[in-house]
Parts: structure tokens; C-alpha cells; sequence
């Protein structure tokens, strides 16, 4: 597949990276570090570029988007919809039309495919653009999966992205899109795994939440799932609370898409995981970790058509955010060691609970 | 909280156990809560340390804690000036052992500073060289009481000793002998506490550096990131595990398999193959078989030595393994390499300042840890284990002489009565009359041991009167793993639910059968897989660490032996639970969660 359109997940290299968006790249890297990742392409950059060149989408998003007053929602939301309009009344370009149909074949007959957007702005510190854009799930055909990549790139129009683009001065036409053509994964459960408590960002913790089918119920909150704590070196599970999984979100073929599906006593309270799949998920969310030398946040799921011991998927893995700029801000500590440090300890043992002076 | 509710009785208003009355003459006067000081006494706060005094103890006995407690505060208090430490109050009530840790007053605090560092660090600094020493020191001691030996005195004393003018006779070696053992037990213990308290000193430093870092850290993970894997604590066990492949390899294992360790040994030795595994026993014996079943402190203790049929059962067992195909081995390596594991680990999620830190205090840690498990082989198993066998050879023959039927009996008697009970020997002999002690200590006797019993027959109260707000004294924490949070779970010792508390010992969980064992006499009823619940573990019960699944323990801290076998063999558990041993019983299914400290009664 030698075209600049398309790039498949085990050949992204570090200088793909501007072309690719935050999630492609991170799903190219970890595919090269040999993490079993679903396989699949990112539809680049420059099939973006493509589409606003060849077609002049760009000079119509140039005239909409001047002059924008944000304070008038009503005109920023008429702005948003007629350029939604637009992208979807033009077809994309032949070449790159070919190169997404040829990387789909490439996958496998009819093979379901989840189509994610992957923004070049995702990675601006602070920007938390994930989750702006759209996913879609359970896509199947060479033509479905050409019109979603088509909603995503007009995802990067929505009236909330437009209103962030304005207020932080971000130019709307140099946010490039790239979207991810991954195989659909079946999932038996999944979710996410943070690398430390998001509530205390204690490092020596891994967190995960976990719930039936599809991991997107975790991320959207629309179920209230299973919660466990890791010792991430020790690699034990330190807790576990179990909730009432009231329903899960599963691949529905006939369809074309993910649906959802209400789950059943028992299985509702039973938990998502047990507990060797909670410290292989710990394992994986630590091995990226150490991969990307910083705290993770991992969404990852296990998959009901791969044998044991090889079904467990990352699907995505970002930087945490929040703790990893707290622990730069905070102030150089100087530790006393020697004798002084084991006299103070005797004297105020477990951090000074007795103040003697 | 006042007075009048406090969280613990006081000693003033518990009776003793029925037909244990007048239990007091059992123990001296120093270690009795004296009623002329009930006001003071009752303001302190007294926690039991079952840990090291599990069940009430013969009279004899009370030379272990006297010695023990004595020693312990000595450098403390005199050698290193501890800066808030002085030495642990000790007093016994109801058979059972009550510690009082001894705060400095916080205005003479920092004056002990200049001098704690002068004078601990010169040991830090010459740590190994001292060490050295030390052990030359221990082994001296020993050799010195195996060379004391107990004579009946004679019919007529030898020829020489009136034509040499020696105008000394054979009671003065017999007295000299009783005296220098007690002298050199005596040196022992302080030897035993010489690098002890440091070793804790270092390895708190580290510890609370660790726990700052990483509040939640499971107190095991800190252990094991100092924990050495080639302790001299675990060689005994090593020893007979090598001794089980080598009756394979030569053979020999069929005519080890029957009867006690006598006949076993007399049929190996007429197989072929049988001198050479014979020459191997005899070898480990000197000193690894210098190994307790106890922790050392009590006359009743067994000896390997001095009791073959425990080693040997050991040996057997490890033989039955190999021959299922079990590999029996200590994975050293992979121990050693899990370590370096958790320790880079942690260290990877420290800044560079903390790194530095880290690794100047796990140097440290690493350099006394080693003291902290090796003493104990040096100490409680092989000196003390001389000890009483040159104890034992003493009672035996005054037994001999008709002061007691039992060989034993010596150890109902305080060390000073002993001394009148020598002299009650010599005068007789010299005058040429009958002992007196014939007529008075079998019925004595008798009625001690009614008493012991009695007092066994309850277990104790934890703790007496309030404890402090918090309890922060260093050492107190990490021998006995009293922290406030073990006090307060003390006080809901009687609430109903299933689910006990501890520490958490050595990481894991595990379901299963459980067996509660109250003494080492009873070690060969676990069964392979089943969880072992006991009041306190010794280290030589290693053997049977290789056939559990679990292990809980009723009092105990992070560096207990449970805790430190356990983490070896890495095996969960859950220590200081106060009273597992009396709530589970043999036969219930238990779920030991050795992450969190907890054990649940499934069933």
C-alpha cells in the first residue's frame, strides 16, 4: 500500500506522526513495540488535505468560518451545520477513495471496523479535544467506512470545536484530521486502565474500570462499572467493587453497528473480569507505562473470538495529564540521609505524628 | 476517654485464672505490677508481646526475659542514647508478658542527638568489622558453655586433690558451672541486642523514606526490597532439603523411611551408600541442627539436636516431594532477581532527588539488614539451644540426686532457688547427711505445674489500661506491629463478624483448609495445601512452610518470622490478628488476603 493516503498501523514511523493524529500514532507505536493491538490503517493528513484541495471544501470553510461571533451561538451552530452540509455533499477524491477501499480489502472481506478520528490537536498540552471528535463502531463495507471517515474529518466542524478553536486562537484549516480504520473488536469486556489513582495520583496503583462488551459505556459513563485497584509492582489486586452492569454495548452485523443490550441478573452483578484478566490488563497498561515513560491512560478490551492468553487488545493508550503536570510544578525536595535522617526518624517515626519541638 | 472508661482493664482488677491463685511465687518481685504503685502503673499503657511469650512460663524461664528486656534497654538507653527511646518496661501478669515502651522526655531529646551519632556511627561505619567481632564473640560464648560440664559430686574425692594440696573439692566447679552458664546467657543476650536495635534504626529510616514516597505502599514490598535471600536462618532447612537429595542419589532413602530417627539411622548405615549419607547428617548437625522448634525463650523448646525425630520427619517429607516430582529448592535466583525487580520499580517512580536519597538509605538497609535475620540463628538457636541443654544436663542430675522424679524439674524452680538447691546438694554431701530439697520440691513442684496449667488454660488480655493518642515509638512498631490501628482493632476483638484483621504479611490470597496448631508438638498433623493458624511461628518451622498455603498468626509485625518465611516462600500472610487462633477452628474455610491484612471465615 505505497500511497500517501493511507498508512498502515505497523509501518507508522516517528515522522508519520503529523500526518497520522495523536491515536494513530500511538497505535503505531505500540503495534511495533509488539503490544497486540487490532490492526488496521490511519487515513492521513494529506487524504484530508486532499479532500479540501480537490474538492475547494477549503475555500468554502474559509468563507464561513471569518467573522465568526462566538457570543451568537445560533450563528456559530448555523456555521457548524452548513459546513457539516457541505463535507457531506462532496464525494472524496478518486485516489483517496482508492486507497481507503484497498487498505479496507486489505483487512479482510466485510470485516467490521470501528472508523475513529485522530486529530493532529489532540496532543496540545491541555487541549482535551478526545472525545470531540466522533467514533463509530461496528462499521462495515467499503462504502460505510468511506462515509465515516467523511463524518469524522466534519466532526472537526462541530459548533463546540469551532467555539474552542476560536477562544484558544487554534486556526480552524491547520487542525488536520486523520482517522483510524481499525478491526471491531468483540469485546467479552472492556474499559480502561490508568497507571496511577486519578484520585490521589499515587503511582504505585494501577486503576481499572471494566464493564460488559464494548468499552465506550466506560468512557461515556453511561454504566457504572467494575472498579479495581493493582499494586502495580507487586502486581496484586488490592480492591475490587463490583456494580450492577445494567446493560453493555455489542456488535450487531446485521446492522452494521453497535447496540445496546440490556445484560441479565446474574451476569449483571457477576464481575466483568476475573482476577488473572485484572492483572493481565495491570500488566499492560505497566508495560506501556514503561514503554512511554510516563503515567498511561489505557482503554484496552478482551476479545471473545481470540483464544485465551492472546485476547487481551490495547486499543488506545494516551499520557495522563492531570497528575504528570501537578508532579512537574511541584518544588524540589532536598532528603536528608545518614545518621541525621535515622535520628529525626526515631524521633518522629512514619512522617513526624509526634512533633517534638 | 477517662480513666474510668479506659479502653483496657488494669492489672489491678483482673483475677487469675481459677486454681491459678498465688501465681506470683512463680516469678520475682520486679515483674509484678506491686500494688504500692497502682497509680503510676495503671496510667501507662501495657500491651501483651505474645509474639515472644505465647503461653505462661515455668519460673526458670523468666531468665530469658529478664535478660532479654534488660539488654534490650541497655543500648537504648546507655550504649547509644537512642534520642526518644529508652528501654521497654517489662512485667508479668497471669503468666503472660506486659511491655511498657519507656518515651525520653521530649526536652532531653536533642542533647542525646550529638552522641547517638557519634556512637551509632561508628557501628554503621564499621558495621562489617564489628560484625566480625561480634560473631567471634557468639561463638566463644558457645564454645564456652559446651566446655561447662555438670559432675555428680563424689563418693571420695581423688587422691591428687590432697596430695596436690589443692584444699579446694568438686563443689566448687559444680557451683562455678551453674554460675558461668548463667553469665554467659547473660552475655549472650547482649551480644543479641550489641547491632539489633541499629539494625531496626536503619531500616525504620528507610522505611518511613519509602512510606513517604509512596504513602500506600504495602509494608511487605518495603521488606522484600531489603530482604537477603541467603540468611543463615535458612540453612537448617537448606541442610535437610540436601540431605533428602542426597538419600535419593545414593539410594539410602528406603531404610530411612520407618521407625524413629535412632532406628533410622542404624538401618542406613548397614546399606550401601549409607556411610556417605551418614557422614553428611553427622556434618549438618554441627551447628545447623542447632535449631528450635520454639523461638528459644522457653525451657520446653525442642531442639533438632536433641530431638533427631524432627529433622528426620523433615527429611522425610522433603523425600516424599522429590519423589512427586516437586523441585524442593529455594529459588534463590529468581528471589534475588524479583528483588532487584520491586526495587528499580519503586525507584523508577521517584524524582532524581528522591533517587539519590533512596538509594544512599537502601544502601544502608542492606548492609544491617542481614544482622536482623542472621542473629537469630547465632542467638536463640544455637547459643541458646547450648543454654538449655546444659541446663537440662544440670536438672537431670539433680533429679539423679532425688530433688525432683522429672528430669525437667530444675525449671519449676527460679535461677535462685537453684542456687540454694546447689548449695542444699554440697552441704548434704560434705556433712553427710540427706537434702533436704527431696522432702520439699516434688510436692512444690507438683503444685507449680498446677498453677502453670491453670494459667495456660486462659488466653490473655492484650492490652492494659489506654494507649497513647498515637503510638509512634519506632521499635514498638516494628517488632510487634503495635500501631494504633492494631489497638483499635484489639478493642473490637469481640465483635461478631467473620472477617479478622491483621497485617499484611506477605502479598497473595488464598482459600482453603485451615489448621490451628497451638505448639510445634503438633506440626506434623498439617496437611499439604491447608493454612496454618497459629499463635506465633518459629523460624524452624521452615520445613513446613513448603506444605502450607497460608499462614495467620495471632501477634506479630512485618519483620515477625511468619511474615519474613512467608515472603520467601512467597506464600500469603496475615500476621498480629490477635486472635485468629482462638476464632477459626481446624477444619473451617478460610480466605486469606495477605494484600490487605484480612482473613474471612468462608465456612
Amino acid at each position: 500500500m505505497s500511497n500517501i493516503y493511507t498508512l498502515p498501523f505497523d509501518q507508522i514511523g516517528d515522522a508519520d506522526i503529523a500526518r497520522v493524529g495523536g491515536k494513530c500514532a500511538s497505535l503505531g507505536d505500540m503495534t511495533q513495540a509488539g503490544v497486540a493491538v487490532p490492526p488496521g490503517f490511519a487515513v492521513t493528513t494529506d487524504a484530508y488535505l486532499a479532500m479540501l484541495d480537490d474538492t475547494g471544501l477549503r475555500g468554502a470553510l474559509e468563507t464561513h468560518l471569518k467573522d465568526l461571533d462566538l457570543e451568537d451561538f445560533a450563528a456559530v451552530e448555523a456555521v457548524a451545520q452548513t459546513i457539516q452540509t457541505s463535507f457531506r455533499a462532496h464525494k472524496l477524491p478518486p485516489a483517496v477513495e482508492d486507497a481507503i477501499r484497498a487498505g479496507y480489502a486489505n483487512m479482510g472481506a466485510d470485516m467490521p471496523v470501528a472508523v475513529r478520528s485522530s486529530a493532529t490537536a489532540e496532543d496540545m498540552p491541555d487541549a482535551s479535544f478526545a472525545g470531540q471528535q466522533d467514533t463509530y463502531l461496528w462499521v462495515i463495507g467499503a462504502d460505510d467506512v468511506i462515509e465515516k471517515t467523511r463524518d469524522c474529518w466534519a466532526s472537526l466542524f462541530t459548533a463546540r470545536a469551532i467555539a474552542y478553536r476560536e477562544k484558544n486562537n487554534i486556526p480552524h484549516i491547520d487542525t488536520l484530521m486523520s482517522v483510524a480504520v481499525q478491526k471491531m473488536v468483540n469485546a467479552k469486556a472492556a474499559g480502561v486502565a490508568m497507571t496511577l489513582d486519578p484520585n490521589t495520583g499515587d503511582r504505585t496503583r494501577i486503576v481499572i474500570d471494566a464493564a460488559w462488551g464494548l468499552g465506550e459505556t466506560v468512557v461515556s459513563g453511561t454504566v457504572t462499572p467494575d472498579n479495581f485497584v493493582v499494586e502495580k509492582v507487586l502486581q496484586e489486586i488490592l480492591d475490587r467493587n463490583i456494580s450492577d452492569k445494567h446493560m453493555e454495548l455489542v456488535g450487531d452485523p446485521a446492522q452494521g453497528a453497535a447496540v445496546e443490550r440490556a445484560v441479565e441478573p446474574p451476569r449483571n452483578t457477576a464481575p466483568s473480569l476475573t482476577d488473572a484478566e485484572v492483572i493481565a490488563v495491570a500488566m499492560l497498561a505497566k508495560s506501556l507505562e514503561r514503554q512511554k515513560k510516563c503515567p498511561q491512560d489505557v482503554e484496552w478490551a478482551f476479545d471473545a473470538d481470540l483464544p485465551e492468553g492472546e485476547n487481551l487488545l490495547a486499543l488506545q493508550s494516551r499520557p495522563e495529564t492531570i497528575w504528570s503536570q501537578k508532579a512537574k510544578a511541584k518544588p524540589k525536595n532536598a532528603y536528608a540521609t545518614g545518621l541525621m535522617s535515622i535520628s529525626n526518624t526515631l524521633t518522629n517515626p512514619y512522617g513526624g505524628k509526634v512533633k517534638t519541638k | 476517654m477517662d480513666a474510668k472508661t479506659s479502653m483496657f482493664p488494669s492489672a489491678y482488677e483482673l483475677d487469675a485464672p481459677k486454681g491459678a491463685e498465688g501465681w506470683q511465687e512463680l516469678y520475682p518481685y520486679y515483674t509484678r505490677f506491686q500494688p504500692s504503685r497502682r497509680g503510676e502503673e495503671d496510667q501507662k499503657f501495657w500491651f501483651c508481646n505474645s509474639q515472644h511469650w505465647p503461653t505462661p512460663f515455668r519460673s526458670f524461664d523468666t531468665i530469658m526475659l529478664d535478660f532479654a528486656i534488660k539488654c534490650l534497654g541497655q543500648y537504648n538507653s546507655r550504649h547509644l542514647l537512642i534520642p526518644p527511646a529508652n528501654g521497654i518496661d517489662y512485667r508479668i501478669l497471669n503468666g503472660y508478658v506486659y511491655f511498657s515502651p519507656v518515651a525520653v522526655a521530649p526536652e532531653d531529646i536533642e542533647a542525646r542527638v550529638p552522641m547517638f551519632m557519634e556512637r551509632a556511627g561508628h557501628y554503621f561505619m564499621n558495621w562489617d568489622d564489628l560484625l566480625a567481632k561480634w560473631k567471634v564473640k557468639v561463638k566463644g560464648a558457645i564454645d564456652d558453655l559446651n566446655a561447662i560440664e555438670f559432675k555428680a559430686l563424689p563418693e571420695t574425692e581423688e587422691l591428687e586433690i590432697v596430695t596436690g594440696g589443692v584444699g579446694l573439692d568438686s563443689t566448687n566447679p559444680l557451683f562455678e558451672g551453674y554460675e558461668k552458664a548463667i553469665e554467659l546467657c547473660y552475655k549472650i543476650w547482649q551480644y543479641h541486642f550489641e547491632f539489633l536495635n541499629l539494625g531496626y534504626a536503619a531500616y525504620l529510616d528507610f522505611f518511613s523514606f519509602v512510606k513517604e514516597q509512596f504513602p500506600s505502599i504495602p509494608d511487605q514490598a518495603i521488606a522484600k526490597m531489603v530482604q537477603g535471600v541467603d540468611s543463615e536462618l535458612f540453612r537448617p532447612d537448606d541442610e535437610l532439603k540436601k540431605l533428602a537429595k542426597l538419600a535419593l542419589e545414593l539410594d539410602v532413602a528406603d531404610a530411612l523411611s520407618t521407625g524413629d530417627a535412632d532406628q533410622a539411622l542404624k538401618a542406613v548405615a548397614g546399606v550401601k551408600g549409607g556411610d556417605a549419607w551418614l557422614a553428611a547428617w553427622e556434618k549438618a548437625k554441627d551447628p545447623w541442627f542447632n535449631f528450635t522448634s520454639g523461638n528459644g525463650f522457653y525451657s520446653t523448646d525442642k531442639y533438632w539436636i536433641d530431638h533427631l525425630d524432627i529433622p528426620m520427619g523433615y527429611v522425610r517429607d522433603y523425600i516424599a516431594r522429590l519423589k512427586d516430582g516437586d523441585d524442593i529448592t529455594r529459588p534463590t535466583e529468581a528471589l534475588l532477581k524479583e528483588r532487584d525487580r520491586i526495587t528499580s520499580e519503586y525507584r523508577d517512580m521517584m524524582d532524581e532527588e528522591a533517587q539519590d536519597a533512596f538509594d544512599a538509605k537502601l544502601g544502608l538497609a542492606r548492609t544491617v539488614f542481614p544482622y536482623v535475620e542472621d542473629h537469630n540463628f547465632y542467638i536463640e538457636h544455637w547459643a541458646l539451644g547450648t543454654f538449655w541443654r546444659k541446663m537440662r544436663e544440670l536438672s537431670a542430675l539433680l533429679s539423679d540426686q532425688g530433688f525432683w522424679p522429672e528430669a525437667d524439674g530444675m525449671f519449676y524452680l527460679s535461677r535462685t532457688e537453684v542456687r540454694d538447691v546447689l548449695w542444699d546438694y554440697a552441704q548434704a554431701w560434705a556433712i553427710g547427711t540427706e537434702i533436704h530439697g527431696g522432702d520439699i520440691w516434688p510436692a512444690e513442684i507438683e503444685r507449680r505445674a498446677g498453677i502453670l496449667k491453670a494459667l495456660q488454660s486462659e488466653p490473655p488480655i492484650p492490652a492494659l489500661n489506654n494507649p497513647p493518642d498515637v503510638i509512634t515509638e519506632p521499635f514498638t512498631i516494628m517488632l510487634w506491629g503495635i500501631t494504633s490501628e492494631a489497638v483499635e482493632s484489639w478493642v473490637a476483638a469481640d465483635d461478631a463478624g467473620d472477617e479478622l484483621r491483621g497485617m499484611a504479611g506477605s502479598p497473595g490470597v488464598v482459600e482453603g483448609i485451615a489448621r490451628v496448631l497451638r505448639s510445634p508438638d503438633e506440626l506434623s498433623e498439617l496437611k499439604k495445601g491447608e493454612i496454618l493458624v497459629t499463635p506465633v511461628t518459629a523460624p524452624s518451622w521452615a520445613p513446613v512452610f513448603g506444605k502450607i498455603s497460608a499462614a495467620v498468626t495471632d501477634i506479630g509485625g512485618m519483620m515477625s518470622h511468619a511474615a519474613i518465611v512467608c515472603r520467601e516462600y512467597g506464600l500469603p500472610a496475615v500476621t498480629g490478628t490477635g486472635k485468629a487462633s482462638a476464632k477459626i477452628k481446624t477444619g473451617m474455610r478460610v480466605r486469606v488476603d495477605g494484600n490487605k491484612g484480612t482473613v474471612e471465615i468462608i465456612g
